[in-house]
């Protein structure tokens, strides 16, 4: 019984801290609509600054606590709404949500770069050095006590602002219907500043609070937020009595869990996945309806040419030789990795692009896939790869059964939530049997992977992994593409634009998104193979839910709709590497540069892709640069081969040449380049002339 | 007559397309002026521009003789520009109690803005803490018109207030518009459809593709003029 009262205070105690920072979380929400995936990073920050403020520099408590909670964390809410939200307040639910996992990727990427991961930083409890009193049999630390407190003077403020405060209306309001906000003398801008400065002191006080009792660990501490989503979810992110509720669950059965679970191999990870696993049910058994919106814009997805496309395929495999007959062995194991890593980019195509699911769980079936390689394709062989593909799929069709219960917000959380419990649970699972069959994951350790074996060719070499992993490249990019274009493609897009329209029209959901979320896994895992084989041994490390979010932005960032992301993605994600080779300290600014990246994303929203295409379009249909162009490259790559020039001059001179013969290119295309402006705008999009009337009274005579 | 709202050959576009053309109204206190004409013709737009949410590109706005024009649409509802705008002016997601809230920005208090509501619309009462996104249509567009009795506007805009309801609504809702022009409002209204307004109205102007093509008290020949233009020839 002691024991249990004992537990159940530990539980509290956490359970107080999720309920501060699960409140801040719904409050954002409730205000802003935004679900901020950032916001435990945020007390993460917070977190390390308390301890380089005290630890560190020595400063007094109070001084330190008064400098976080009062200057830094107000700053930085309001720098989070000014320089990422307010860009992206007009933009789609996705855009907004993007914005939130870039800012997460990038203060992960940043506290490493500041704090070294590899230092421990052990935090004081506050008032440790006072007696623990005891209530009945039970000892409750003051640590313990000052954060039940903590949390129910947060639960009084917020509710008191909320509900008896015209501000706490306003901010309500505000989500609603901005204009009508403005109609009835409120000021949107000031309801969101508030409720960003009020969600990051919330997210502070929690990242304070829970540092002490965990390790100051920057993934840990951001992830250890799973379990105030957990919380938020149970109050389905708006009710905050609800999430106070949940928070109680969720601490309590962490708690319980650490006591009571029985040991074994098996069951340690179910203790650390518990709160995910949890999210998950919260969000299947809850229904969640969306805040009634009244902007939303989707982004097109324009059909891609096939000959374009096959030109576009051909030249990704052109690429990969070109790479791997100029690199060196130890430059490919770094480059080569464009291919497979823009494979799992290209995945998120269909599936997010076409169909607007958005999942964040593309890494982890990138990882299934890598896993079932490791096993079955020791020997090399090719039908062990489609197992890879086929496994994969049927993880992601595994997904898309909850999945259908889910969108927007959600469906990322839901998919995150998946990923967790992968990482922290079943990929850490030893070997283990299902009627007579022996599964094993990563066996608590890495996984081998063979090299392939193409009709009695072994692919050994790491050049002659990455023209497979190319050519498997262009061949998923046909396949997207060609998808675009079908009848299923068609109705993906049909789906994205309104659920409920499509199913009106006869369309079947469940098929469709198990269809779209099998396909995509698919391809996913079939990239996380290749990537296996190139990097010969695979852990789960590398295949977590965070290392998964910069390959999501960078995709993100190319333009969801365009099916030349797998390249780009893979260019864009791994190409900064190059900086390396220069200086080893540029290593933290590569790390967070798919964060920044994602965070300029509210300047064009439709990707990066489309615009790359406009700008080069010219250079492609010039009948004297593109020839001189592949000329001078195949030239260049001769001269390389023969060691004549060195790579940098290469690398160098290609792009010299490529921006000038664009250059040239676009100008010599410019006499006729006047933009086409269709009759009925005449005088309203250019102004109108005097010859116009002419061409009218032609145009209607019929001639 | 001494006009409380005017607009003096006001412009203004939509993404660079210009839909009013030089518009001039003017709308006195206690006068309720009936702002009619087809789809499209900029009717919401007019108002949109008369409340300040949408920018003129020249011409004047003016309230109570005072310049207003380009002043935000916050500053003109607190100086008592009210305008319910098209399709149920309410916060969906907040329950009546909260949308009565909204309304304090004149100096209110919360009490007196629920005594004047219910007054009125005695069944928005029993709905306080319902969210309003759940009421009926006629119960929202109540909840919306309340504001503009509960914040003593000096100009109310009305913007489509029959869209999707019964006429007996409809018929209901316009006595409390009389009502409210009646205290010294200067009134506003846009509407599609001419017949229910026109009983109300002081005067009436019909905008046709951004110009006002037709002025005049309806009890002139405006009724006849009226369905001429929209119908095309003398009915």
């Amino acid at each position: 019984m002691e024991q249990f009262l004992t537990f159940g205070i530990v539980g509290l105690s956490t359970a107080a801290i999720y309920a501060v920072i699960g409140s801040g979380l719904v409050l954002t929400y409730v205000t802003t609509g935004v679900f901020n995936f950032a916001h435990g990073a945020a007390g993460m920050l917070a977190a390390f600054c308390y301890w380089q403020f005290t630890v560190g520099w020595g400063w007094p408590v109070p001084v330190a606590l008064a400098v976080v909670l009062l200057v830094l964390a107000p700053g930085f809410g309001l720098a989070v709404e000014r320089v990422l939200m307010r860009p992206v307040q007009h933009l789609g639910e996705a855009e907004r949500l993007v914005m939130t996992v870039a800012l997460l990727s990038g203060a992960i990427a940043g506290a490493r770069w500041i704090w070294d991961p590899n230092v421990p930083r052990p935090l004081r409890v506050f008032f440790a050095d006072r007696e623990p009193f005891h209530i009945g049999p039970a000892t409750v630390t003051w640590h313990q006590a000052l954060t039940m407190t903590v949390a129910v003077a947060v639960a009084a403020g917020l509710w008191f602002l909320l509900n008896r405060t015209r501000t706490g209306t306003e901010m309500r309001a505000t989500v609603d219907d901005r204009s009508l906000a403005r109609l009835t003398g409120a000021d949107p801008l000031r309801a969101g500043r508030v409720a960003w400065i009020l969600g990051t002191q919330l997210a502070a006080v929690g990242g304070i609070l829970i540092a002490p009792t965990v390790a100051l660990d920057a993934s840990q501490l951001s992830l250890l937020i799973v379990s105030a989503y957990t919380a938020a979810v149970f109050g389905r992110l708006r009710s905050l009595p609800l999430t106070f509720l949940g928070a109680v669950v969720v601490g309590c059965l962490e708690s319980y869990l650490t006591g009571y679970l029985p040991q074994n191999d098996y069951l340690p990870g179910l203790r650390l996945a518990a709160p995910a696993l949890l999210l998950f049910l919260a969000l299947l058994l809850f229904r969640h309806p969306r805040l009634r919106g009244r902007d939303r814009r989707l982004v097109q997805v324009p059909a891609p040419p096939l000959r374009g496309t096959l030109v576009f395929a051909a030249s990704t495999v052109a690429f990969a030789v070109v790479l791997a007959t100029v690199l060196g062995e130890a430059d490919l194991v770094t480059y080569g990795t464009i291919f497979p890593l823009g494979i799992v980019a290209l995945s998120y195509i269909p599936l997010a692009g076409y169909a607007g699911q958005i999942s964040l769980c593309q890494l982890s079936m990138a990882g299934i896939g890598a896993v079932v390689w490791g096993h079955l394709g020791s020997h090399g062989g090719l039908w062990a790869l489609a197992a890879a593909i086929a496994v994969s799929a049927a993880a992601g069709a595994l997904i898309a059964v909850p999945a259908l219960r889910f969108s927007g917000v959600y469906l990322a959380l839901g998919t995150a939530a998946f990923a967790v419990v992968l990482d922290r649970w079943i990929f850490t699972l030893p070997s283990f049997e299902v009627l007579g069959v022996r599964i094993a994951l990563f066996d608590q350790g890495s996984v081998e992977m063979a090299a392939p074996n193409l009709f009695g060719l072994r692919l050994d070499s790491a050049a002659e992994l990455t023209v497979l992993a190319a050519v498997f490249l262009g061949l998923a990019s046909l396949g997207v593409a060609w998808l675009r274009r079908s009848g299923f493609g068609r109705r993906l897009i049909a789906l994205r634009d309104s659920e409920a329209a499509y199913a009106t029209l006869g369309g079947n959901l469940l098929v469709a998104k198990v269809l779209v979320f099998a396909l995509s896994a698919g391809i996913a895992g079939l990239g996380g193979a290749l990537w296996g084989m190139q990097q010969r041994s695979i852990t789960a490390e590398q295949f977590n839910l965070i290392a998964g979010l910069p390959i999501f932005l960078v995709a993100v960032i190319g333009g969801l709709g365009a099916v030349g992301n797998g390249l780009f993605a893979g260019t864009a994600f791994v190409g900064p590497n190059i900086l390396i080779g220069l200086a080893s300290w540029t290593q933290n600014i590569i790390s967070l540069l798919p964060a920044l990246a994602g965070m300029g994303l509210g300047h064009s929203p439709e990707g990066i892709i489309s615009r790359f295409r406009r700008e080069w379009e010219p250079l492609g249909r010039d009948r004297i640069a593109l020839p001189a162009l592949l000329g001078a490259l195949t030239l260049g790559w001769v001269l390389r081969l023969t060691d004549v020039i060195n790579g940098w001059t290469l690398l160098l001179g290609s792009l010299v040449l490529a921006y000038a013969l664009r250059g040239y290119a676009s100008a010599r295309q410019a006499p006729q380049a006047e933009p086409d402006v269709p009759v009925e705008w005449w005088g309203v999009r250019r102004p109108w002339r005097p010859q116009d009337g002419e061409v009218l009274a032609r145009g209607t005579a019929g001639s | 007559m001494n006009a409380l709202l005017e607009l003096r050959d006001v412009r203004a576009a939509h993404d660079g397309i210009t839909v009013l053309h030089g518009v001039d109204l003017s709308v006195a206190a206690g006068q309720v002026v009936a702002l009619l004409g087809p789809n499209g013709a900029g009717k919401t737009t007019t108002l949109r521009l008369a409340a300040g949410i949408h920018p003129a590109q020249s011409g004047q706005l003016l309230l109570g003789g005072r310049d207003v024009t380009g002043v935000d649409a916050r500053d003109l509802a607190r100086a008592g520009v009210c305008l319910i705008p098209e399709g149920r002016g309410v916060f969906p997601n907040l329950s009546v109690r909260d949308n009565l809230q909204m309304m304090t920005f004149t100096g209110r208090t919360r009490a007196e803005i629920e005594e004047i509501a219910y007054t009125r619309f005695p069944v928005l009462a029993s709905r306080a803490s319902q969210t309003a996104g759940t009421l009926s249509g006629g119960e929202q567009q109540m909840l919306a018109l309340a504001r503009g009795l509960a914040t003593d506007p000096a100009v109310l805009l009305l913007d489509e207030l029959s869209m999707g309801l019964a006429p007996l609504i409809v018929t209901k809702l316009y006595e409390q518009v009389a009502e409210i022009a009646r205290q010294g409002v200067a009134v506003l209204i846009v509407e599609q459809f001419a017949a229910a307004v026109l009983g109300i109205a002081d005067h009436a102007a019909v905008l046709v593709r951004g110009r006002v093509e037709l002025q005049g008290s309806p009890d002139g020949g405006l009724r006849d003029e009226l369905s001429a233009l929209y119908l095309g020839s003398s009915a």
